[in-house]
């Protein structure tokens, strides 16, 4: 089979549609996760240990099962006590969920980062422990992570093709939906590849960028 | 075909009505569960093969082996998994190339975890301290005989906790495969889903089975680990 360009014009409004709520779900995803991963962190320092070993344990839970079945889960499962949610909203929800635990651990690397020294001024400046927190610790701890977060978020963004398991009509779907209707496989699938890669591509220049802007975590 | 072999265990007519059979659909999940490990197995092993190859030739001293190992490591680090299963399944038989679910979800998890762990193999060995290289020269060694007796042993065990990392990904990445009608164990959840109309059940099951393999796999790791690291004290810092 010959590669079509007038069957790639023909296609590309409905794929660019299904690049949009990509990109809407990578970015709901991102923010979700960013504030999963600060709870998880949190909870995972706390004082009790009854929460801090239950919180590692559902972190350790949920980044060691597939993305695919969590999103299953959440899109079958929870629609039996009662919560209906829309496909892109779950989908969000397992991206946010799944990623959460990923940058729980830069989170944790981040913070350990921060010298004892910070923490004993703290102390000595008589701060409460959310000014701790809120002043000095994060502020110093969260540059440092944001090339290691981003790199997540291209991850996520990588895997935001699952979503169409569960009916959301992102840029895979739109392919596959695409290809079905014509039976012509070569140039949806591909375009979705090469749309994948360009961004991939410049995502790494942006990585560079922040790296260099904020340095990295020293492991 | 899965679909009619779960048929097969529908509660009988007659008997206890409403109550599911559930051990047929465990040994339905069973089965997945063979599929899972197959492809984890094969996948890594792939994967294995391929790291070395693409992290070695990227430290190459040619310039063109660097760089088609640099492309090929771009390439699939660049596109998703799922975009690469789906080309492997559906476009190239296009182009001549037939694939069975099973050799197209091998293929594609092989070559998408093996250019992950290509970099990795590449870290490990620029990792090796320049006073090891210089051995080598000192004892007359050919760049072989010091790549593998010196250089290689020490990278390893740097290499390992990540390729631990990278398999437990890998299994992860095959529930994928349901989606090209490969029947592993999230393909045969969804079979127990629609077929009892019970969602927790299937995906509590399977959630809890890869969370076991991904366990095994991390502690497989760990203990080799340990073996492997036995008579290097003192070498590594």
């Amino acid at each position: 089979m010959e590669w079509d360009w007038n069957f790639v014009w023909q296609i590309f409004p409905t794929l660019l549609q299904g690049v949009k709520i990509t990109i809407i779900a990578t970015l709901l995803g991102s923010v979700l996760a960013v504030f999963v991963g600060l709870a998880i962190a949190l909870l995972r320092r706390s004082p009790n240990r009854l929460v801090s070993t239950t919180t590692g344990f559902i972190a350790e839970f949920i980044r060691g099962t597939p993305l695919l079945v969590q999103l299953y889960f959440i899109f079958y499962v929870l629609p039996d006590i009662g919560i209906l949610l829309p496909p892109l909203v779950a989908g969000v929800i397992g991206l946010g969920l799944h990623y959460g635990t990923y940058t729980a651990e830069v989170y944790r690397a981040g913070i350990d980062n921060v010298p004892r020294g910070q923490w004993e001024a703290a102390k000595a400046c008589n701060l409460t422990a959310r000014q701790t927190w809120t002043r000095i610790i994060l502020p110093q701890a969260i540059p440092p992570m944001m090339p290691a977060l981003a790199n997540y978020f291209i991850a996520m963004f990588k895997e935001t093709p699952l979503l169409s398991a569960i009916t959301v009509l992102e840029l895979m779907n739109q392919a596959k939906s695409v290809a079905n209707t014509y039976y012509r496989y070569i140039e949806p699938i591909t375009l979705v590849g090469v749309f994948f890669l360009t961004i991939s591509l410049i995502s790494v220049v942006v990585l560079r960028w922040l790296e260099q802007r904020y340095g990295r975590i020293e492991r | 075909m899965p679909p009619r072999s779960a048929r097969s265990h529908f509660p009988q007519h007659g008997t206890k009505p409403f109550m599911i059979d559930w051990s047929g659909y465990l040994s339905l999940i069973l089965q997945g569960a063979v599929v899972t490990v197959q492809l984890t197995v094969m996948g890594s092993i792939l994967a294995l093969i391929v790291a070395f190859i693409a992290g070695l030739g990227r430290i190459s001293r040619f310039a063109i082996l660097r760089w088609l190992a640099t492309a090929y490591i771009e390439f699939f680090r660049g596109t998703s998994i799922f975009v690469q299963l789906f080309f492997a399944y559906f476009v190239l038989p296009f182009m001549g190339i037939s694939l069975t679910p099973l050799q197209a979800g091998v293929l594609a998890l092989g070559l998408n975890v093996g250019a992950y762990a290509a970099e990795v193999v590449r870290g490990a060995i620029l990792s090796v301290g320049r006073e090891q290289y210089e051995a080598c020269t000192a004892l007359n060694l050919s760049r072989w005989q010091c790549m593998r007796k010196v250089i290689l042993p020490q990278a390893l065990l740097v290499m390992l906790p990540t390729f631990g990392n990278n398999a437990i990904e890998l299994l992860k990445a095959t529930s994928v495969v349901s989606l090209i009608s490969l029947a592993d164990m999230t393909f045969q959840a969804n079979i127990v889903r629609s077929q009892t109309g019970s969602t927790l059940i299937p995906f509590a099951t399977i959630l809890f089975l890869y969370f076991v393999f991904a366990l095994l796999i991390s502690f497989g790791v760990r203990a080799l680990e340990r073996h492997m690291a036995r008579g290097l004290d003192g070498v590594r810092t």
